[in-house]
């Protein structure tokens, strides 16, 4: 079994298990509780992730993934950290009762998500299927032109209510 | 084994779980947002391996535009939630949701 891995199967078990190692690590850092390691890590988690995208044929959002997250929002988190004082927050304790109620109840639903891929069909044939920046583009600019336009309204949106909510005197 | 949809469907699948467990567990707001990303990351994860996988060719690529109009919309939640964390911060100095009990500023 071992012999038929080629090396896009090889790059995946990799990419696979530092994405998953790395946001774990966001959530459950056992050596630090600051938010600036799980701000690092989930860089990591989203540029092995990127990884993951480019085994697909997602090129354009491989790249696209690294740009604006792990370049525009995760710069962003990591200014926030910086602007809010937060050094006190590590000493709290996690309560045992919210420890196993949050376990019981992420286990769950895993144990129904894993149940349902493992029990559904596998598709027929993997036909290749391309990401390129280039096919992705005209179906952007043709089929879902309007969704385009009205998710470049919803940017607009954001920025003016970000303008409003960090002024000085917030009613 | 060859790796087909399934493996990253999985991968996707414990990825969502961790973000879960960060959203329920931790109780810093800007760790709980970060764990919201992973989940939000995990879905585009699963649509973009549907995408590869899917069985009509042409409209193959349906799910990578919905992954492309996903990170827009978590970039602009992302950025409205941090200003709300920041305006929060300064009223109470705290990030921490066992501070923030009241609905009253």
């Amino acid at each position: 079994m071992i012999n038929h891995m080629g090396l896009p199967d090889i790059l995946f078990y990799v990419f696979a298990a530092l994405t998953l190692f790395c946001g774990l690590l966001v959530v459950a850092n056992p050596f630090s509780r600051s938010p600036v390691t799980s701000a690092m890590f989930l860089v990591l988690t989203i540029i092995s992730m990127s990884g993951l995208f480019v085994l697909l044929h997602a090129f354009f959002l491989g790249i696209v993934q690294i740009i604006v997250y792990a370049g525009a929002v995760m710069v962003l988190f990591v200014f926030v950290i910086m602007l809010l004082d937060l050094k006190e927050e590590d000493r709290r304790r996690i309560k045992s009762f919210g420890l196993v109620a949050g376990l019981l109840s992420v286990g769950a639903i895993l144990a129904i998500f894993l149940n349902s891929i493992i029990s559904a069909a596998p598709p027929a044939s993997a036909p290749a299927v391309e990401g390129d920046t280039h096919a992705l583009g005209l179906l952007l600019y043709t089929k879902y032109t309007l969704p385009f336009e009205v998710i470049s309204v919803l940017l607009l949106v954001a920025m003016i209510g970000v303008i409003t909510l960090s002024k000085k005197d917030l009613k | 084994m060859h790796v087909g949809l399934q493996h990253y469907l999985v991968v996707s699948a414990i990825l969502f779980a961790t973000g879960l467990l960060g959203v329920i567990m931790r109780r810093n707001l800007l760790v709980m947002y970060m764990s919201l990303e992973l989940m939000l990351n995990s879905a585009n994860l699963a649509l973009v391996s549907f995408s590869r996988f899917s069985p009509d060719a042409p409209n193959g690529l349906d799910g990578q535009v919905l992954v492309f109009f996903i990170i827009t919309v978590a970039a602009a939640e992302v950025s409205v939630g941090l200003a709300l964390i920041v305006a929060l911060f300064r009223k109470r100095q705290s990030a921490h949701v066992e501070d923030l009990t009241s609905m009253k500023l």
